[in-house]
């Protein structure tokens, strides 16, 4: 579903991704580990087309589809996600206005009619349930004077009712107590599926205890240093990045 | 990833849709203004000598403001001189043929405010909404007159006020706006030609929306409304005004005047959707927006609101206040004024604090986006006779872009030491973050904007009647093309 390769990423003067090679297949939910700074979050907004990163080298291949040609919103319409890090307040704009709005945006693309709140608002009340929500979300300006945890609720939500094809989550478990936690995984559990991709970037290895992954990518530097399954994600739980790291230039140092 | 052709055709099309010009014969005066100007006017309308003698008094103080070189210059606006000998005062359209006294109105006309979403045909007019239309310098029509009539509000053009109902005139024109106000008050008071007259008799509780649509056609002419509404005790009446213009090069000047008196225990509510030809990309013609709007609320318990959405004109400089006289009377104040390209809006209100626990609620969300430039400016005062005066106001500012600016300037005036006084403001920009979450959940850069904007003016729109807040979202969204690069 999503071929990366060779992708090199400025900001500025600073090269912050050297080289990321990766394939997500559909049905495949992916964790992409790192150290702060490392280049994950700026992996997440390249994907999703966020126009202060520059790629100057390299190649993304989405469907079939040259990834980075499209526009941020064209990118969203053809079903990539992005669950922000730190979700954006738009006051003074309903949640439920800007779900039907993103929802029959997507509708609109694909060639299929656009809902009415008749019959958009079942829908959502039924994604709310999923992630534990009350209704009383929906009449709230996005992300306004939303705790750290709703906001994050607020992502989940969203990717449920819009149900993409690739959802990248990014961070989502940072600021979530244990309880929150559990309600976003289970929320993202039930949307695994054979069609979907979902890429899981975090910090921690807590949130793949809710969140199984099936394959773990270790990124330092800006490259990838590791691949595994999940047993990788336990083993740096173990050791840290750093240990990790140094095995790994170990590794490329001795010839075998 | 440059837009691609069809996306900025697409966008320069939609720019203003009502800039297309009528092809009307219309019977103009001379160019200029004097004495012999104002008669032309006031014999074209068949007014009586009192009128005359109003008109006349009040051009000769024009004139001596205008020696005296007293054309306003506080406000943060810039233009060049105007040349007021340049201008054509009156322009009607002429009736085609005999006139035949059935009231027919010509179909240049009826298709005119069709194709402006006015239409004034028994047929096709809008359900709920009388109109008044106003073309040029004249009333063309006023629908639903027989409607209301039933129920003894009067709704008609000002000039036919004058003939019918020349005693609610006289007692009540220039009593919140006198006529020596200020210098464009006075030009209109001398030179005003159409607008909208209504009285709503005691404990009538309007029943349908009442609205004044003003169009400007011909060219190099100025508009000079003058509306008078009177809510009687324990009335209530809802009131809207839109208004539009061609396209052109040059800038026109409209200066109206509104005068709204509530009486004891009455309601007036007063819409504006302001909407003229805002000029070109780089600020060329546009109309030149300078009114004096002002509510007297006379009586006890009485209340006058304000609310404007005012995303046209190249200069915008209007105070829309009110005078709170009667005990325990309410003011209120809602706006959004938008401001692209060159526009620039000087914009706010006043509100005087005369009786006792009389209440203030000023509201203000300005918009400035390419290099458009947005001033709120407001005056609260609080009369010694005022006790127990309140006010709140909040003033929020949102920029988009690097180019643009907005500014604010509240004056406070407290000499009675019980007033209570809160003032809130806020200045944001449209952020490229906000942008970029708008986009990544499917919606384009545009729908993002208007999304973000739309919210924050949400509190404004909520105070328009339905029909029009709808109509205003519309047209913010409209005003703001282009305004992200």
């Amino acid at each position: 579903m999503l071929a990366i390769r060779n992708l090199h990423v400025k900001v500025g003067d600073r090269e912050i991704l050297k080289g990321v090679d990766l394939e997500v297949n559909a049905g495949e939910v992916c964790a992409i580990m790192g150290p702060n700074g490392s280049g994950k979050s700026t992996l997440a907004h390249v994907l999703a087309g966020r126009e202060t990163y520059e790629v100057t080298a390299g190649d993304v291949i989405y469907e079939g589809k040259n990834l980075l040609g499209l526009y941020p919103e064209a990118r969203a319409c053809e079903g990539v996600f992005l669950a922000f890090q730190y979700p954006v307040e738009i006051p003074g704009v309903g949640n439920a206005y800007l779900l039907k709005a993103a929802f029959n945006a997507i509708r609109k693309h694909r060639g299929l009619e656009e809902l009415d709140a008749m019959d958009f608002l079942p829908l959502v009340k039924e994604k709310l349930k999923l992630l534990d929500m009350d209704e009383e979300f929906l009449s709230r300006a996005v992300n306004e004077g939303f705790s750290g945890g709703e906001k994050k609720r607020n992502e989940i939500l969203q990717l449920a009712v819009l149900e993409p094809r690739l959802a990248i989550l990014d961070e989502t478990d940072s600021g979530l107590d244990i309880d929150a936690l559990k309600i976003v995984a289970s929320g993202v559990n039930a949307l695994r599926s054979p069609e979907r991709a979902i890429i899981v970037v975090t910090h921690y290895q807590r949130l793949l205890n809710y969140i199984v992954p099936d394959s773990v990518h270790v990124l330092v530097d800006g490259r990838i240093v590791r691949s595994g399954g999940r047993e990788l994600a336990l083993e740096l739980e173990d050791k840290g990045y750093s240990g990790v790291e140094a095995e790994t230039q170990l590794a490329v140092a001795t010839p075998s | 990833m440059a837009a691609t052709t069809e996306q900025i055709e697409e966008l320069a099309n939609r720019e203003y849709r009502y800039g297309f010009v009528t092809e009307i014969e219309s019977d103009s005066a001379p160019r200029g203004l004097n004495e012999e100007t104002i008669r032309l006017i006031s014999a074209k309308k068949n007014e009586p000598p009192w009128m005359l003698a109003w008109r006349l008094k009040s051009y000769n103080h024009w004139a001596s403001l205008e020696q005296l070189n007293k054309e306003p210059k506080w406000a943060n606006i810039h233009y060049g001189p105007i040349d007021y000998q340049d201008i054509i005062y009156y322009a009607a359209p002429k009736p085609k043929g005999e006139p035949n006294g059935s009231g027919e109105i010509d179909p240049e006309l009826l298709a005119t405010f069709e194709k402006l979403g006015i239409p004034l045909g028994e047929q096709k007019r809008l359900a709920g909404v009388a109109v008044d239309a106003v073309f040029d310098s004249v009333s063309v029509a006023t629908t639903f007159k027989e409607k209301l009539a039933e129920l003894g509000i009067i709704f008609c053009s000002f000039s036919e006020a004058v003939q019918e109902h020349p005693d609610l005139v006289q007692k009540y024109i220039g009593s919140v706006v006198p006529k020596t106000d200020n210098f464009f008050a006075t030009l209109n008071s001398a030179v005003f030609t159409d607008g909208s007259f209504v009285y709503v008799p005691k404990g009538v509780h309007c029943p349908m929306e009442l609205s004044t649509y003003f169009r400007i056609n011909a060219q190099d002419t100025g508009q000079f409304e003058r509306t008078l509404i009177i809510a009687d005790e324990g009335s209530y009446v809802s009131y809207l005004e839109g208004c539009t213009a061609p396209k052109r090069s040059t800038h026109q000047l409209h200066a109206a005047v509104v005068e709204l008196i509530a009486l004891d225990d009455a309601e007036i509510k007063y819409s504006t959707i302001q909407n003229w030809y805002p000029g070109d990309k780089e600020g060329k013609g546009g109309i030149y927006n300078f009114v004096t709007k002002r509510g007297k609320a006379l009586g006890v318990n009485s209340k006058i609101s304000w609310t404007q959405v005012e995303t046209g004109a190249a200069i915008t400089w209007k105070y829309p206040g009110v005078i709170l006289q009667g005990d325990n009377s309410i003011g209120e104040f809602y706006s959004v004024a938008l401001t692209n390209n060159y526009q620039q809006a000087d914009t706010g209100t006043k509100m005087i604090h005369i009786g006792k626990n009389t209440r203030s609620n000023i509201v203000s969300k300005g918009i400035s986006a390419g290099h458009g430039q947005n001033t709120y400016r407001g005056l609260v005062k609080i009369m010694k006779s005022a006790t127990g005066a309140r006010n709140y106001s909040q003033c929020d500012s949102l920029l988009i872009g690097e180019k643009c600016g907005a500014h604010t300037f509240p004056y406070i005036e407290v000499k009675n030491p019980t007033a209570r006084m809160e003032h809130e403001a806020s200045t944001s920009k449209v952020g490229d973050d906000q942008i970029f979450y708008l986009r990544q959940r499917g919606l384009s850069a545009e729908d993002a904007v208007s999304m973000i904007v739309n919210g924050f003016a949400k509190r404004v729109f909520r105070e328009l009647p339905m029909e029009f807040a709808v109509e205003a979202q519309r047209l913010l969204s409209v005003s703001l093309e282009g305004s992200v690069g």
